[in-house]
């Protein structure tokens, strides 16, 4: 038995390898120049493929069988054919989002012929996807081989495993277990193929960075912290945030830092990409990416702790207490519902308001924000609206449930210069209105000077200055903060007009 | 100051092709003209949409024209395809915005930037000694050729992107946002390199940003877009510090400057010129 289903290995491998080999060059060619150059032979040859997707397969291969003869070899090509479409298609589509990738305009600025574009940026870019395809479709083309051989249509004299298992089944009355080994054959196979593929796929693409692990670890007991003085609205004391490490153990990001806002004040958080001031504005909100945790220190919001408080209480803080603006406005609305469900939905669970009060309340809040017509807004998705449209509503959702701290993370650093001096206004606006405190993160100096009473700066997880807004940015005391000004371009520093270097006596 | 441009762009149009049966036609740019001396940077500057990236793709030759003309050393360019648009890429050259999907994440920084060279002929011995030449001209170390994108900072990332772009000593860049993606003191350090490798091989710049500050410190010559028409055009000082287009001087106002007395001095002026003119 054992000697057959070595034997038969070679007639069931080798017929799968013809058909994947048959599908391999018609598929991966076509799916690449199909993706690459678009037009006409796009569309003939994705019409080709669905047609050919939508025939089905048993059919022609038992109908190939009566026309082109009784071999396994024969039938296996046809079946190459058959599975093809699945290469092109995932092959095109791949390509047709890399081929507007930055760096394939960057290769034909540098004048590379279209087949060592194709060859060198996009090739090594399918190839990981295309090895596992490989490895799933020689699972199907051994199983969908092995049952044609079962139903007696391959070529009975050779001996492969789907013939192994249609005689099992003519025995199976006298020696059942016959059937078993043919069987875990074929389904050891089928797995050792895909986990291969999976493994060569990770070769290849090494390292290609695993997220950090999340661990849950409840937070140290805060250090006797100085206690906050009064009319303080968020005061951060000695906060520690750290991560997960890959291998066990944790990196510190933020380490120890203190603020303070009071009622009716704007901070400004200032630092670099990497300074911690998004993760402390987090740890503030409760909502650490997955694997950080505040490690050490305390955060009280109008005299309640925050750290370690369970989640269920954090996030009816979230709710009423504090609200969130963020960065991205257009990814923070959901686009397939409208911006009014999405104002509705959060007013009518927290505030417990009614369908038709809630309405109201987010046309109210439309109109606040300076939106034109409230009314139509209302009724449109995401899409319908611009960047600075999608910050004023978002605006409009942190205000609904009358926040006494507002946590805006680089609100208008996606928005448009003009766009952002309005959004500030609004900001300015809502905020002496409403008396709110406000935790703004940016990076732009620039905004720090329009609209913030304080400043704090931070580098590598540590405030170096804190001040107010015109001390920090007219006398600055930290070397860091010195050197960030002095990079900030002022009217000072422009260009002289242009001077024919051939006429020029002196370079300027 | 007559020198003859480098690079001329006359009333060119550029429109896109919708998706659909009808197929209609949006124009993005409506019949823009501007010129680049050598040596010279010119600024464009604008808003998201504004068209100022079509000009440089155009410039490029990644997008078709509707009509106009650009002319090279007085050599029509536009339209070119296939053989003479590849020897046009020794003189033409791209830094783009985002340092992260520039460069190809499975090629060495030591391929990427052999990349032009080999394009170009050059042997295998020579491209080495020039990709060591570059990454010197970069202030990157040597030792950088034989690793990946992502083990550089966004900063180098940058660096490499221009590396390439100098590789084999084009007339013109095309500097699309090359700074916006950066920090602000490693934005400073990049701006410098630019000014310095312009000052030592003459190359042309056309620097597209939305940052005025940027666009003031970098060029000679600025041109205002605004939704695909340009609607000013000048000395960087003029432009910059003292338009007079009612859109230039918006762009000017909102740009928030960091002494706070001086800000609040913008701010009440952006008030009263345009808070009566929205909607």
């Amino acid at each position: 038995m054992f000697s057959r289903l070595l034997y038969g290995a070679q007639n069931t491998l080798g017929g799968a390898v013809i058909a994947l080999a048959v599908a391999l060059v018609i598929g991966i060619p076509t799916g690449l120049l199909a993706g690459y150059y678009g037009s006409w032979f796009d569309s003939v040859s994705s019409w080709v493929v669905n047609l050919v997707m939508a025939l089905p397969a048993m059919v022609v291969l038992l109908a190939s069988r009566a026309i082109l003869g009784n071999t396994v070899w024969v039938l296996m090509i046809v079946m190459g054919v058959l599975v093809a479409p699945s290469f092109f298609r995932l092959v095109r589509g791949i390509v047709v989002t890399v081929r507007n990738e930055l760096y394939v305009d960057a290769a034909r600025v540098s004048g590379l012929r279209d087949w060592r574009i194709i060859g060198r940026h996009i090739l090594i870019v399918v190839r990981g996807p295309i090895i596992v395809q490989i490895s799933l479709v020689a699972g199907v083309a051994i199983g969908l081989q092995a049952g044609l051989e079962f139903l007696g249509i391959g070529s009975g004299s050779t001996p492969t495993w789907g013939a192994a298992l249609n005689e099992a089944f003519q025995n199976i009355q006298r020696a059942p277990v016959l059937m078993v080994w043919p069987g875990v054959a074929l389904g050891v196979t089928s797995a050792a193929l895909v986990l291969f593929g999976s493994s060569v796929r990770d070769i290849l693409e090494e390292g290609a960075g695993e997220p950090p692990r999340a661990v849950a670890l409840p937070a140290e007991a805060p250090r006797d912290a100085d206690s906050a003085p009064r009319g303080t609205l968020l005061s951060v004391r000695d906060l520690a945030v750290a991560y997960a490490r890959d291998g066990g153990g944790e990196k510190e990001v933020v380490h120890g830092v203190s603020l303070d806002i009071d009622t009716g004040r704007i901070l400004g958080l200032v630092g670099e990409s990497g300074s911690g001031k998004s993760q402390t504005a987090f740890s503030v909100l409760g909502i650490l990416p997955q694997g950080g945790r505040v490690s050490r220190g305390s955060i009280t919001v109008g005299g309640t702790e925050i750290v370690g408080l369970p989640e269920k209480r954090h996030r009816g803080l979230r709710g009423r207490t504090i609200a969130y603006i963020p960065q991205e406005p257009m990814s923070n609305l959901d686009p397939s519902f409208t911006i009014g469900s999405q104002l509705v939905e959060p007013m009518r669970v927290t505030l417990g308001l009614g369908a038709a009060e809630a309405r109201t309340k987010a046309i109210e809040l439309l109109r606040m924000v300076e939106i034109a017509d409230p009314e139509r807004t209302f009724r449109s998705y995401p899409h319908q609206i611009s960047g600075g449209m999608a910050q004023r509503v978002l605006i409009a959702g942190a205000m609904s449930c009358d926040p006494e701290l507002v946590i805006a993370d680089e609100p208008t650093t996606a928005l448009d210069v003009t766009v952002q001096a309005e959004v500030l206004n609004l900001l300015r606006r809502l905020q002496s209105e409403r008396g709110m405190g406000v935790l703004l993160v940016t990076h732009n100096l620039g905004v720090v000077a329009d609209i913030c009473d304080t400043v704090a700066v931070m580098e590598h997880g540590r405030i170096v200055e804190t001040g107010t807004v015109a001390q920090v940015l007219t006398a600055p005391s930290h070397p860091y903060t010195q050197r960030l000004l002095a990079s900030v371009l002022d009217e000072s520093d422009v260009r002289p007009p242009w001077r024919d270097p051939s006429t020029e006596v002196t370079p300027a | 100051m007559n020198a003859t441009p480098l690079i001329e762009l006359d009333d060119v149009r550029v429109a896109f092709t919708g998706g659909g049966l009808r197929r209609t036609k949006t124009e993005v740019l409506h019949g823009v003209s501007l010129d680049i001396r050598p040596g010279e940077t010119h600024g464009l500057v604008g808003e998201s949409g504004s068209g100022k990236t079509t000009i440089g793709r155009a410039i490029l030759g990644l997008v078709p024209l509707e009509s106009g003309s650009i002319r090279f050393r007085g050599e029509r360019i536009d339209g070119l395809r296939g053989t003479r648009r590849r020897a046009l890429a020794t003189q033409v050259q791209v830094v783009f915005q985002d340092p992260y999907t520039s460069l190809n994440p499975s090629l060495t920084i030591g391929d990427t930037l052999a990349e032009p060279l080999r394009a170009q002929g050059m042997g295998l011995a020579d491209a080495r000694r020039r990709i060591r030449e570059l990454l010197d001209a970069v202030a990157l170390p040597s030792g950088a050729a034989d690793r990946l994108p992502r083990e550089f900072s966004g900063g180098q990332r940058q660096r490499v992107a221009i590396a390439r772009a100098l590789a084999i000593r084009p007339a013109l860049i095309v500097c699309d946002e090359a700074v916006s993606a950066l920090d602000l003191t490693t934005q400073r350090t990049v701006l410098e390199l630019l000014l310095s490798i312009q000052k030592e091989t003459g190359v042309s710049y056309l620097f597209i940003s939305h940052d005025l500050s940027v666009v003031r410190h970098m060029s000679h010559r600025v041109s205002v877009i605004y939704r695909g028409d340009i609607v000013e055009s000048g000395d960087a000082a003029v432009v910059t510090s003292a338009p007079s287009h009612p859109y230039s001087r918006k762009l000017l106002l909102s740009a928030p400057v960091v002494d706070p007395a001086a800000q609040a001095e913008r701010r009440r002026q952006f008030e009263s010129e345009f808070a009566g003119a929205r909607r």
